[in-house]
């Protein structure tokens, strides 16, 4: 059980470390193409997070919509714009400074939160003593499935009202996206 | 060492909070438009993992259970639309200013 537990803690350092390392990547590459490279690779290993954390559903998810859907869209994006002078742009040194400085101080904030006693108790240290193996391995995909329909199997509220929201929500902006996107004749003289 | 052996919930809210950050400063220094839409997606993952985290059986023994997950669903669909509209918007700017240079959106400026 102990070596399970220290490959959980290695994968964990292993895609903490590259998530992390992605998203400096992606602010201070000043190079648009090289920016969305390294913002697929963190979220790539977000993803890995979500697989180690018994989330295989989810993780899978975000493997297919967001690093397979989103990130493409996000790079035809980079695409169609990267033209010689839009490549790189330098943001000014002061905006720089004053940015760093604003952000070190709300990660220190951040971190300062994360150290509560409650989140930093584990689990396996008390659940030890009852089950030698921790929490049994299960199935997400089904109990999803049922929360989206509506069902949950522990009596609790569904889903079912949020995702049909969600649902009609994609479509419109899917619809309106694709009118903005069209090109329009250039207009000669604008507003 | 205890800050290695056992994965905990503080773990993962350490990398939200850098993810999150890492978006914030992003969306506050980038010039080209879809930069500042990469640093909306850094964001909107670093709350991905909290809510990751809080809902996981394995990392705390009382869990979100279920209820982290469908929102982490719901929080990729919606960024999936957010990345439609907004590249609609960046295409559109483009085409009309020809630049990408969101300091050249300055015609509203009073």
């Amino acid at each position: 059980m102990s070596a399970a537990l220290e490959w959980q803690a290695i994968f964990f350092w292993l895609f903490a470390l590259i998530s992390c390392t992605g998203a400096l990547a992606v602010l201070f590459s000043p190079n648009i193409v090289r920016m969305a490279l390294y913002l697929i690779v963190s979220l790539g290993a977000v993803a890995g997070l979500f697989f180690l954390a018994g989330a295989e559903f989810v993780g899978a998810m975000q493997l297919m919509l967001y690093v397979g859907g989103t990130l493409v869209l996000l790079v035809f994006g980079v695409m169609l714009t990267a033209q010689r002078e839009f490549i790189r742009l330098k943001t000014s040194g002061g905006e720089w400074i004053l940015g760093l400085f604003v952000g070190s101080a709300l990660l220190v904030v951040l971190l300062q939160t994360v150290a509560v006693a409650g989140w930093k108790q584990p689990l396996l240290a008390e659940s030890a003593s009852d089950s030698a193996v921790g929490p049994v391995m299960y199935e997400t995909t089904a109990e999803i499935g049922l929360a989206l329909t509506g069902v949950r199997l522990n009596g609790q509220h569904g889903f079912l009202l949020p995702f049909v929201i969600i649902s009609v929500h994609l479509l419109v902006v899917l619809i309106g996206a694709a009118y903005l996107a069209r090109t329009k004749r250039r207009q000669t003289r604008e507003g | 060492m205890a800050i290695f052996a056992p994965i905990t919930v503080a773990h993962y809210l350490a990398v939200g909070a850098v993810l999150f950050v890492a978006g914030i400063v992003c969306m506050a220094t980038k010039r080209n438009a879809l930069g500042i839409l990469m640093g909306a997606e850094l964001v909107l993952n670093g709350a991905n993992v909290n809510l990751i985290a809080f809902g996981s059986d394995f990392l705390r023994p009382q869990s979100l259970g279920m209820d982290g997950q469908v929102m982490v669903l719901f929080v990729i669909v919606l960024a999936a639309a957010e990345a439609a509209v907004a590249l609609a918007i960046v295409l559109n700017f483009y085409v009309n200013h020809t630049s990408i240079d969101v300091d050249q959106a300055d015609r509203l400026k009073g």
